[in-house]
């Protein structure tokens, strides 16, 4: 080993690395040296070098010698060897975090800064910031500040300077100090981009805050800014050229129209030469292909001859775009391609394959068994997490969009599981067996794959494994006695969760009875988490003689399974997924710290925020519903948009058009420009009439005006009574009802029971196909459909649509709505509930 | 995701190192505090980037959820980092500017190992190499201390790099007389150098 080394070292020669082997120790030992009389600025050089280059190493200098060295070094400033004091600067940089009192070469710096070698200014001064960054210096910021301030006249200036960069910095300065002030962005962009700019990169920020404003104040395409970012196309440097093309097909509202330019700008740069400009527009371009995959097909030639790029990553970008873009006969030829490469590239671009494989199934749906085959070799190969996690989700979104794909799909991530290092993965294909497999035709062959990994996995998986077991036993009743079997062995795992799990599947199936099992194994908890954890945490502080009632948990908002995974384009972020609290769940936080709203009981539900103001107007209003048992809050989130007014006392006074009651209104103290502020009302829901689900009402908002001045703030002492008309509000039968997802429907509708059934038929004469029906009914009852029975396949001429839901007080409630397309829609409403009233209420909003 | 587009800010160089051909770092800058926070982090990126980038001179990729844009001269490997929104041309240009400053400075120094008098037009680049880079390390440091500061793209054109460091390699030190020289040269460019420092304190204190 030691002579293959030595060898090395002399074919390299005199290329070997000085720096190899230095020694901290001894560096900071030559570095007294400093001290010397005269200065030796060639050796001094050296030792800096070192010193920096033993930091960007990563060495790690103690406090007290890194002070030390520190110390020593000012006294180089003695020297006027230029590059010994450039090095001095960036030595004051790396050293600004781990040494002490470095502000002691304040002056030193300062003096150069203001002085006449104008080679030291810069570098004077950005050393310094970095000394005033680490140490906070209140005084230097403060005093910075207010120079800053009066240099926004300055930078205006040198915006207009003929110096490339020059321009570009005071540009970006500019809008730094700008950017909350909506108005003086626009004036600016104004100004500049009529007198134009010589930097390119200049233009670059330019784009980038036209299209920043553009997208704040949803400009519409006829904006100026819009002809601005546009005619940057035709700019004469690539870089701003690509910057407007990114810009307009980043817009979240454009037509395949205003696109067009931009993806001819982008189709010629797939043919430069260079690379980086190649990746970008096919980069680009595949971004325009997610929404708009007709606006790029004009390219696929060019496309076409990328796939053979010697850049990997242009290829596999080029022939993920293809696959959005191309058409059904070319998937098989575009799949042989990519599996001649895949093991080529980095996993984020497998990522993106997968994700294009991902949206090709749902386009063509016949091309699933392609697909598939391609997918179950990906799983065979060495990936990342990311990668893996990609590929199971594609694969179970086949299954899920193609019933007669779900037996393969099955089978490959049963193979999967059986060496899959991934605990999350290993646990979401056990959750989608026990949820699919028993359904299938031979559910026996799903229990081997599962028990062994009771068997051999970890304690998460056993658990997992031990739920999915439970589904097949309370599900196949052929199968419960060797479930109940398998259930007894798990209950001797040397782990609480797994012992608990089996010992509770144990005797929920024991009893064998299918409302037990529908409501315990099917169709688990629908509550919040984080809710569930509060309330329960409340009831053992205040210990009292009833049970714990599950009902006064609030629900889960959005049923976890049934979120789409988000595909994002890309760039995938690091973070791992948290279980954040629910925009609910801070809601009733919020709500509770609020005195006269305790005592309405947990949260309910809360709608969107609805706007009852137009946009661009003096105050901009928005409310959200909360639903409580016998209650509404509404909460409205004011923003005051004209800064030369404080409003106070602010409330919105509320009329309603039914015997909804309003009993207070809690007000907004104040209301000063451009924060937002809220004030509440309270109301009384009925209780004499319950199916009176729906009310309208009409709004005002009432306050005090004071007149202010819009520069400072200050507001005048007297004020004003004013009031401002609002749009009408309305409460719908879905403010109260909160979707709850079904797993098994079917069980659950066998567990509700038909005591309270009641079912009637209604033609619904305006509408034309299935889908829009569908669509009215989930958006009108806000239910959940279950069983995917949103989607509506092809080619039919009737459908039933499945729907859960709780309504308020906790009364589950289901809905059965069997749909046949004739002329119009007919419709077969069959409700089942806990109660009576709910299923009442629903009836009677149908009709 | 999509249709969130960055705040427009000066920031945008995320990181930036050179590596020689075994993978080993001989400068590298992370300008994000929060990418790559410890010195394990940034090396296992640096290893990553390295093992995907080094067979094939690629020029860009697409790495742990950056973009990456390199290039290799001999034994030396330079990259640039950005984030996936930005740019790409951008950072070539910062790359560009990386190499061709350095391909000037070092190549005055070979010429001054070789052939002392001989003109190194036609040597570009042939000599930007390890051993080369090794010698001149503060020239290189001061070099990226033009070109970028805290994320900030300070120059791009190299000629004016080569100006501000006004670097000269060991061989030829610093006589009185050009130093003096230099400095009558640089009061012409005096208006650019004080607007541009005025500039990067402004956004220094603003960060």
């Amino acid at each position: 080993m030691i002579k293959k080394f030595d060898k090395k070292d002399e074919e390299s020669g005199s290329g070997s690395n000085p720096f190899q082997h230095l020694e901290k120790s001894a560096v900071l030992q030559e570095a007294r040296i400093f001290n010397e009389t005269p200065i030796n600025p060639r050796r001094c050089l050296h030792i800096l070098t070192k010193i920096i280059y033993l930091l960007n190493q990563g060495e790690h200098f103690g406090t007290t010698e890194a002070t030390e060295a520190f110390f020593a070094m000012t006294r180089l400033f003695q020297s006027n060897d230029q590059t010994l004091r450039r090095m001095c600067y960036l030595t004051i940089k790396e050293m600004a975090n781990i040494s002490e009192d470095v502000i002691i070469v304040t002056s030193s710096l300062t003096k150069d800064m203001t002085g006449k070698e104008d080679v030291y200014r810069g570098p004077a001064i950005r050393a310094l910031c970095r000394i005033t960054d680490v140490r906070g210096m209140l005084v230097c910021q403060l005093h910075y500040y207010d120079v800053v301030k009066r240099w926004v006249n300055e930078a205006q200036e040198a915006a207009s300077s003929d110096n490339i960069m020059v321009q570009y910095h005071a540009l970006g300065l500019l809008y730094h100090l700008r950017k909350n002030d909506r108005l003086a962005v626009s004036k600016m962009l104004n100004k500049f981009t009529k007198s134009g700019l010589k930097s390119p990169f200049a233009y670059c920020m330019l784009i980038r805050i036209a299209s920043k404003l553009l997208e704040e104040t949803e400009g519409g395409h006829d904006s100026p800014l819009f002809d601005f970012i546009e005619s940057c196309l035709r700019n004469k440097n690539e870089m701003v050229v690509y910057e407007a093309a990114s810009a307009i097909v980043h817009m979240p509202t454009c037509s395949a129209r205003e696109l067009a330019p931009a993806v001819s700008v982008l189709q010629l740069f797939c043919s430069s030469p260079k690379a980086a400009l190649r990746y970008a527009a096919v980069r680009t371009l595949n971004k325009v292909a997610m929404k708009h995959p007709s606006a790029v097909t004009a390219c696929n030639l060019d496309l076409e001859n990328l796939i053979t790029d010697s850049n990997r990553s242009i290829a596999t970008l080029a022939i993920t775009t293809l696959l959005k873009t191309g058409s059904e006969s070319s998937v098989d030829r575009l799949m042989k391609q990519i599996s001649s490469f895949v093991s080529e590239i980095s996993d984020e671009f497998k990522v993106v394959v997968v994700q294009a494989i991902s949206s090709l199934c749902q386009k063509y749906p016949r091309k699933h068994s392609v697909m598939m085959n391609f997918l179950s070799n990906m799983l065979r190969d060495d990936g990342g997490f990311e990668y893996k996690r990609a590929i199971v989700d594609c694969i179970i979104g086949i299954i899920e969009e193609n019933p007669e794909s779900k037996e393969t799909g099955l089978a490959h991530l049963c193979e999967f599981i059986e060496d899959c290092e991934h605990t999350v993965l290993a646990t979401k294909i056990l959750h989608l067996l026990g949820k699919e497999g028993p359904r299938t035709p031979a559910p026996s062959k799903y229990i081997r794959f599962i028990f062994n990994r009771v068997v051999l996995e970890s304690e998460a998986v056993r658990a997992a494994a031990v739920s999915a077991l439970a589904k097949f036993g309370a599900q196949n009743d052929d199968l419960l006695p060797s479930v109940l079997v398998l259930m007894q062995r798990c209950m001797m795992d040397s782990d609480d969760e797994v012992r608990d799990r089996a010992t509770f599947y144990m005797n929920v199936l024991q009893q064998k009875q299918k409302a037990l099992n529908a409501a315990y194994i099917f169709n688990g908890l629908s509550v919040s988490v984080p809710g569930l954890e509060k309330s329960l945490h409340q009831y053992t502080l205040d210990p009292s003689e009833r049970p714990f009632d599950m009902k006064s948990v609030p629900l889960a908002t959005t049923p976890i399974s049934e979120q789409k995974s988000d595909m994002a384009p890309i760039a995938t972020s690091k973070m791992p997924e948290k279980m954040a609290p629910s925009r609910q769940d801070i809601y009733q936080e919020q709500l509770a710290a609020i005195l006269e709203f305790q005592g309405l009981g947990p949260l309910f539900k809360s709608s969107e925020a609805v706007q009852l103001t137009e946009a661009e107007t003096e105050y901009v209003v928005r409310c959200v519903k909360h639903t409580f048992a016998q209650h509404m809050v509404f909460q409205f989130d004011c923003t005051n948009t004209l800064n030369d007014q404080l409003l106070q006392k602010v409330v919105v006074q509320m009329e309603p058009s039914e015997s909804y009651e309003v009993l207070h209104y809690i007000p907004a103290a104040n209301l000063p420009y451009s924060q937002p502020g809220s004030c509440y009302s309270l109301v009384r829901l009925p209780e004499e009439d319950p199916t009176a689900v729906s009310c309208t009402f009409s709004c005002t908002m009432r306050y005090l005006v004071r007149d202010c001045d819009p520069n400072t703030g200050d507001p005048d002492d007297d004020g004003y009574d004013d009031e401002y008309v609002l749009e009408d509000l309305e409460v719908t039968v879905a403010d109260h009802i909160q979707k709850v997802l079904k797993p098994n429907f079917g069980a659950a509708w066998e567990e509700v029971g038909d005591e309270f059934e009641k079912e009637e038929t209604f033609a619904l004469a305006s509408v034309r196909t299935l889908d829009e029906a569908v669509g009215n009914i989930v958006s009108f009852l806000g239910m959940q459909p279950c069983e995917r029975s949103d989607k509506v396949p092809e080619n039919k001429n009737s459908h039933v649509l499945f729907l859960a839901g709780v309504f308020r007080g906790g009364h589950d409630l289901l809905v059965r709505a069997r749909l046949a397309l004739s002329d119009g829609v007919t419709m077969q409403v069959t409700v089942r509930g806990a109660d009576e009233t709910p299923v009442d209420v629903i009836l009677a909003s149908v009709g | 995701m999509d249709s969130m587009s960055m705040e427009p800010s000066l920031y945008t160089v995320k990181a930036l190192f050179i590596l020689d051909n075994d993978g080993n770092r001989l400068l590298s800058k992370y300008y994000d505090p929060e990418l790559y926070p410890s010195m394990k982090e940034q090396n296992n990126f640096e290893k990553n980037v390295f093992n995907k980038t080094h067979k094939a001179d690629n020029e860009i990729a697409f790495l742990e959820g950056m973009t990456v844009v390199y290039k290799s001269s001999i034994d030396l490997f330079f990259y640039v980092v950005g984030s996936p929104q930005e740019n790409e041309l951008m950072l070539m240009s910062v790359l560009n500017c990386l190499f061709d400053s350095l391909t000037q400075i070092l190549s005055s120094c070979a010429g001054c190992h070789g052939n002392r008098c001989g003109s190194n037009a036609g040597g570009w680049g042939k000599n930007v190499e390890r051993r080369y880079l090794l010698e001149n390390m503060e020239g290189v440091f001061l070099v990226v201390d033009e070109i970028i500061d805290g994320g900030v793209i300070l120059e791009s054109d190299p000629q004016q790099v080569l100006q501000k460091v006004n670097y000269k390699s060991d061989e030829s030190p610093l006589s009185e007389q050009s130093v003096a020289q230099h400095i009558t040269e640089k009061l012409a460019l005096t208006t650019n150098v004080i607007q541009s420092a005025k500039d990067q304190i402004k956004w220094s204190i603003l960060k």
